[in-house]
């Protein structure tokens, strides 16, 4: 099992033709992700990657059953193309795209909640990797090969700190079920928590390894959702001990403001709501090692 | 990005809210000219600068006479302040704010921000504006007023009429207040800000409501869209390799440390400088190539990160998924080979095609270390800089 994702669920691309959408399709068709077709306006009834292309998400749900969309179209565009996977009916939308204004963020997220809970869209992103279920599918843009498969959840901000997780934890044989990319901005379509709380419900995810950064207040909102509503053990670690206040550090979130922004404050919220907090970015595997290890489903528990 | 306060100004009073009689001056004969155009019998003259706290540290002159505007207006011009907000090097004064002083009867506090929490744009505000608005929390924080917009319909004029309202405004005032409120959310919400702060916004002796000082933030995602608010871009104000950075796709940020750092990915940077802390040393910068370190993007790193002369030692750190690790490794060669880099170079790959990467760097016969891991590329940086400092004492 694995979260959001397998290897039956029906992906769309939303920007299919064009270059990164051309790479990053044929990397996630050879993953073995079931890509039935993709959207680029205009090009309509053509073919590519020897799938279907339409010019509308509609027609493209219509003809191929697609409930996954990956969206890989410029940041002045994706608003509007998150909306339109929406509104077709798209239960999972994975946005890769970096340099989405935030007040677009607010409008998507706005429009997401027009529709009734059963049929609300799943947004992942933007400014993300992606989302991979190890051995079985991936949407997104991450190294597949890194992610070995096994019973560990992982939810992360950043991109390339999420691989090098995955990498450490497959050095030591610990393997992954889902890993989610949320994304390094300030207004993310699936916050920490809705990722915990699917990872919660997971029967083979045993364990959750969550990265978080400085910025916003998204890691103490998890911390309590860990505390309070979670029986799995959670692992944690917040980057950016050495950011000063009030300097963007390159994701568009990353930025100390308020009293709890700092990556000492966060980790120090983690640690009071049960997390295990890793010592540093090059334990994040071995720190999960030791979890996966104990026989308790809550090792904190006993040792508090 | 940030914009100066007579910009600020400019820009809100196109969306209809109240600001001083004032105008921009980039020398003494120009201020003085400002003081006489505007009339009245006071000016102030407020030196334009990036940050807040600007007179306690002398950078907001009241001048009752046209020889004291002018005297003002040299002492400022050409000079660094620097204030509680600007760190110790300052900020230069290039321009200045000239503006009629008005006796006020009363200070008060407006902001909007993006609230990352409630992810909404959230007006707030105090009846006792004139401090930083973490004082005015802190000091009393029952007295916050905050109205929180629904995107779906935009701010009504009952929320701000509340706030007015609420701040105690008689109601001679309180329909100013009202368009002052309204006028700096449009502003916000149609110029894609992040911030805007009146604060304070005063009442007059003569019952006028006006945007005292103000200050805006705007969402650098967004400026693709918004021109006329990007050309606003003060590069005096930022540090130049910043700019440079931006140039070449590079998201670079100085620090105070010795080990400079290039990476990929803004959170692998984070936690490679993180690592290095952990390992004793201090990063002397944030530097995130992004996705295709390519190798002139590489070699314009290198020279970002050397021009930095407290740099004793430089770590890479690569994790390669779409670019594989020989790629980059081609890279980084080809840029030592280009840039001379006169300190120890500490590099780490992982990733897609590692052994690769690494075979090419060893056989490169430039005079780079490699490390296998994230822990002992920090370690082997940290001691490349020790022996560096050693070697130079």
């Amino acid at each position: 099992m694995s979260i959001l994702l397998d290897e039956k669920t029906r992906v769309i691309v939303q920007g299919f033709t064009g270059d990164k959408g051309t790479f990053h399709a044929k990397e996630m068709i050879a993953y073995g992700t079931n890509v039935v077709g993709g959207v680029t306006p205009g090009k309509g009834g053509t073919e590519h990657l020897g799938r279907p292309v339409f010019n509308t998400v509609k027609e493209a749900v219509a003809n191929t059953g697609a409930v996954a969309s990956l969206i890989l179209v410029p940041a002045p565009f994706c608003a509007d193309a998150i909306m339109e996977a929406a509104d077709a009916g798209i239960r999972l939308v994975v946005t890769i795209t970096d340099g989405v204004p935030a007040q677009d963020m607010i409008r998507v997220k706005r429009y997401l909640w027009r529709y009734a809970k059963e049929r609300r869209t799943t947004l992942i992103g933007p400014n993300c990797a992606g989302v991979i279920s190890a051995g079985r599918a991936m949407m997104g843009i991450m190294p597949g090969h890194i992610y070995a498969r096994g019973p560990v959840g992982v939810v992360t901000r950043s991109g390339t700190l999420g691989y090098e997780a995955a990498a450490q934890m497959q050095a030591l044989g610990v393997g992954i079920t889902t890993s989610v990319g949320i994304g390094g901005d300030p207004i993310n379509g699936s916050s920490f928590v809705d990722i915990l709380a699917l990872f919660e419900q997971d029967p083979d995810t045993t364990a959750v390894l969550m990265i978080g950064e400085i910025g916003g207040p998204q890691e103490a909102d998890a911390a309590t959702f860990v505390k309070e509503q979670m029986t799995k053990p959670v692992v944690g670690y917040v980057a950016g001990l050495t950011a000063p206040k009030g300097r963007r550090m390159g994701h568009a979130g990353a930025i100390i403001r308020a009293f709890g922004d700092t990556a000492a404050e966060k980790a120090e919220i983690m640690r009071s709501a049960g997390l295990i907090v890793a010592p540093s970015p090059a334990e994040l595997g071995s720190t999960m090692a030791q979890v996966l290890a104990q026989p308790s489903a809550r090792p904190v528990m006993v040792q508090r | 990005m940030d914009i100066h306060e007579y910009q600020a100004k400019e820009l809100l009073a196109g969306f209809g809210v109240p600001v001083p009689k004032g105008g921009v001056a980039y020398s003494a004969e120009q201020a003085v000219y400002r003081a006489t155009e505007i009339g009245g019998a006071r000016w102030v003259v407020k030196a334009q600068i990036h940050s807040g706290a600007r007179g306690k540290a002398g950078g907001i002159r009241l001048c009752p006479t046209d020889a004291d505007v002018r005297q003002a207006a040299k002492d400022l011009l050409g000079k660094t302040l620097v204030t509680a907000q600007t760190g110790a090097e300052g900020l230069p004064v290039h321009r200045l704010l000239i503006e009629q002083a008005l006796p006020v009867t009363r200070e008060l506090y407006v902001g909007l921000v993006l609230d990352r929490k409630r992810e909404r744009t959230v007006v707030v505000a105090h009846p006792h504006g004139g401090m930083e608005i973490e004082e005015i929390a802190q000091r009393e924080p029952a007295a916050i007023l905050r109205e929180e917009v629904e995107p779906a319909v935009g701010m009504q004029a009952f929320q701000a009429r509340e706030l007015a309202f609420g701040l105690g405004l008689a109601p001679a005032q309180v329909n100013q207040a009202v368009t002052a409120i309204l006028g700096a959310y449009r502003a916000f919400r149609e110029l894609d800000a992040t911030m805007v702060e009146i604060n304070p916004l005063v009442v007059t002796t003569d019952g006028q409501v006006l945007a005292l000082d103000v200050k805006m933030s705007f969402d650098d995602n967004a400026m693709f869209r918004r021109p006329n608010v990007a050309e606003l871009r003060d590069y005096a104000q930022e540090d130049p390799r910043e700019a440079e950075a931006a140039e070449h796709g590079l998201n670079y940020v100085a620090l105070e440390g010795d080990i400079g750092c290039i990476i990929n990915g803004a959170g692998l940077a984070m936690a490679t400088m993180d690592m290095i802390k952990h390992a004793g040393g201090e990063p002397a910068n944030f530097l995130d190539i992004g996705g295709g370190a390519s190798p002139d993007r590489v070699a314009a790193a290198f020279r970002l990160v050397l021009t930095d002369k407290n740099v004793r030692a430089i770590l890479v750190n690569v994790f390669a998924g779409i670019n594989r690790c020989d790629w980059v490794a081609q890279g980084v060669v080809q840029a030592v080979r280009q840039v001379r880099v006169p300190v120890p170079l500490v590099v780490r790959l992982a990733g897609t095609n590692v052994d690769e990467g690494r075979r090419i760097l060893k056989e490169s016969g430039l005079h780079i270390l490699t490390a296998d891991t994230l822990a002992e590329a920090a370690r082997r940086v940290v001691a490349a800089r020790d022996e560096a400092r050693v070697g130079a004492a």
